[in-house]
C-alpha cells in the first residue's frame, strides 16, 4: 500500500530532473529523442548478455579466446559490441590456480558495453571499501568459496581501462552449444564475484 | 583530494547488499539523469575527469547519504552553471533567460548507438611518450596528498608493487581535471601483494592490481 502511493506522487528527484529536462530542451542544450534513445539502449540493448556472449565464444573457440586475451577491444568489436575506437578493455582468465575480481573504489568504473550499466552493489560503499581488503570475505557473502592455494586477484579499476572477468567453463558442459553456454554465463561471474554453474 | 570517496580499504560499511533481479534504473528520473548526463558530454565543456572531481566535491556527509544518480545530478547541474551553459537564474526560474539563444544539441538519437560502444577514451600509442617504467620493474607508489583531482588511492600510496602491463598512453587525471592540460603519460597495472597493503595477516598470494601513471610512482 505504501508503496503504491509512493508511485502515485512522484518523488522530489523526480521532479527536479523534470524541470532541468524541460529547461535544457526548451535551450536546445538536449534532444528529448536522443535522451530517449539513450535510455532505451541502457535498459534493453546494452547488457551482460553482451559479455555471455564473448565468454561462451572463448569457451568454444580456442583461437577466439587467445585474440581475447591478446587484444579483448578487438575481439569484442569482431562480435559487434565495441568499436573498434572504443575505449580500451581487458579480459581476465580465472584458472585453477588464480581468480579474479574487479571494483572501482574510486567512483563505478565498468565496463559499460559488455555489462550494461553496474548494479547498485557494485556502485555501494561496501563492495567499494571491503573488494580491496577482504575480497574473500566478500566471495563468501556472494556463495563462493576461494581455496587457499589460489591466488585472489582483485583489479580496481582506477584509470581508463576496463577489465571483464573470463570465468571457468563448468565441468560437464563439453557438448554445450555455444549458445547454451552463453545462457549460463551471469553478469556476476564477469565482475569475478561468482563461479559459472549448470542451472 | 583525500575524500570519502576513496573508499578502499574502509571499514564500517556492513555486508554488500545485492539485489535479486533488478532493473536498470529504479525509476525513470535515473534513467533520465544517466542520459542528460551523455547527452550535456556531448558538448564537450568538461571531461570524465572535471566530472569526477565534480562529484568527489559533494561534502562527504552528502556524498554518502545521496543516492547514485542524486550525486551525478548533483555534479550536472553544478558543471551547466560552473561552464555557463545554464545560469542560476535559469535554474531557479525553469525557462532560458529573455534573449538566450536557441542552440542545436550536439548529439541527436540517430548518434547514440555510436557512442553506447564508444566513450571515446581510447589509449593511444605514441611512440614520443616514453614510458618511465617497465614490466617487472619494482616501483613504489608515491606518498602525495594531492588536494585536486587524483587517481592515486590512499590505500596504495607509500607501497611497493611490480610493473605487471603497460597500457598505453593516457590524460594524466590530475592536471586534466583542471583545465591544466592533458599531460599524456603511460599508465601500467602494478601488482601489490596483499600483504604489502595490508599487513602479514592477509593471504600470501593474493593481490591487488592497480592502474597508476608514470607521476604516482618512483623507482623502489
Amino acid at each position: 500500500m505504501e508503496d503504491h502511493q509512493h508511485q502515485l506522487v512522484p518523488s522530489e528527484m523526480a521532479l527536479r530532473v523534470k524541470a532541468l529536462e524541460s529547461l535544457l530542451v526548451e535551450k536546445g542544450l538536449v534532444d528529448p529523442a536522443a535522451l530517449d534513445a539513450l535510455v532505451d539502449t541502457y535498459e534493453n540493448r546494452v547488457g551482460p548478455r553482451n559479455g555471455a556472449r564473448v565468454v561462451a565464444r572463448a569457451w568454444t573457440d580456442p583461437a577466439y579466446k587467445e585474440r581475447l586475451l591478446r587484444d579483448a577491444p578487438g575481439a569484442i568489436a569482431e562480435l559487434g559490441f565495441l568499436s573498434m575506437q572504443g575505449e580500451h578493455m581487458v579480459v581476465l582468465e580465472n584458472t585453477p590456480r588464480v581468480h579474479n575480481m574487479v571494483v572501482c573504489t574510486l567512483c563505478s568504473c565498468y565496463p559499460w558495453p559488455v555489462l550494461g550499466l553496474p548494479p547498485v552493489w557494485y556502485k555501494s560503499a561496501p563492495y567499494r571499501s571491503r573488494a580491496v581488503i577482504d575480497p574473500r570475505g566478500v566471495l563468501r557473502e556472494f556463495g563462493v568459496e576461494i581455496a587457499p592455494e589460489v591466488e585472489v586477484r582483485v583489479w580496481d579499476s582506477t584509470a581508463e581501462l576496463r577489465y571483464i572477468v573470463l570465468p571457468e567453463r563448468p565441468a560437464g558442459t563439453e557438448a554445450a552449444t555455444e549458445d547454451a553456454l552463453a545462457d549460463l554465463v551471469t553478469r556476476d561471474s564477469m565482475i569475478g564475484v561468482a563461479l559459472v554453474r549448470l542451472a | 583530494m583525500n575524500g570519502i570517496h576513496d573508499m578502499g580499504g574502509m571499514h564500517g560499511f556492513g555486508p554488500v547488499q545485492a539485489e535479486k533481479d533488478e532493473p536498470v534504473f529504479h525509476e525513470p528520473w535515473e534513467g533520465r539523469t544517466h542520459a542528460l548526463n551523455r547527452a550535456l558530454g556531448a558538448w564537450k565543456k568538461w571531461n570524465i575527469d572535471t566530472g569526477r572531481f565534480g562529484i568527489e566535491q559533494i561534502p562527504p556527509a552528502e556524498y554518502l547519504r545521496m543516492s547514485y544518480y542524486e550525486k551525478w545530478f548533483t555534479r550536472n547541474v553544478e558543471l551547466l552553471v560552473k561552464t555557463g551553459l545554464v545560469s542560476r537564474a535559469e535554474l531557479e526560474s525553469g525557462r532560458p533567460e529573455p534573449g538566450s539563444a536557441l542552440r542545436t544539441p550536439p548529439l541527436r538519437a540517430g548518434g547514440v548507438a555510436a557512442i553506447a560502444l564508444d566513450r571515446g577514451i581510447a589509449s593511444s600509442v605514441e611512440p614520443a611518450v616514453t614510458p618511465l617504467f617497465a614490466i617487472g620493474e619494482r616501483v613504489r607508489a608515491k606518498n602525495i596528498q594531492p588536494v585536486g583531482h587524483t587517481r592515486l588511492p590512499r590505500y596504495a600510496r607509500g607501497k611497493t608493487g611490480e610493473i605487471h602491463l603497460d597500457h598505453g598512453v593516457y590524460a594524466f587525471p590530475d592536471t586534466s581535471a583542471h583545465g591544466l592540460g592533458e599531460n599524456r603519460q603511460h599508465v601500467y597495472s602494478v601488482r601489490f601483494a596483499a600483504r604489502e597493503l595490508w599487513g602479514h595477516e592477509a593471504p600470501a598470494r593474493d593481490s591487488v592490481h592497480i592502474d597508476l601513471w608514470d607521476e604516482y610512482l618512483e623507482r623502489a
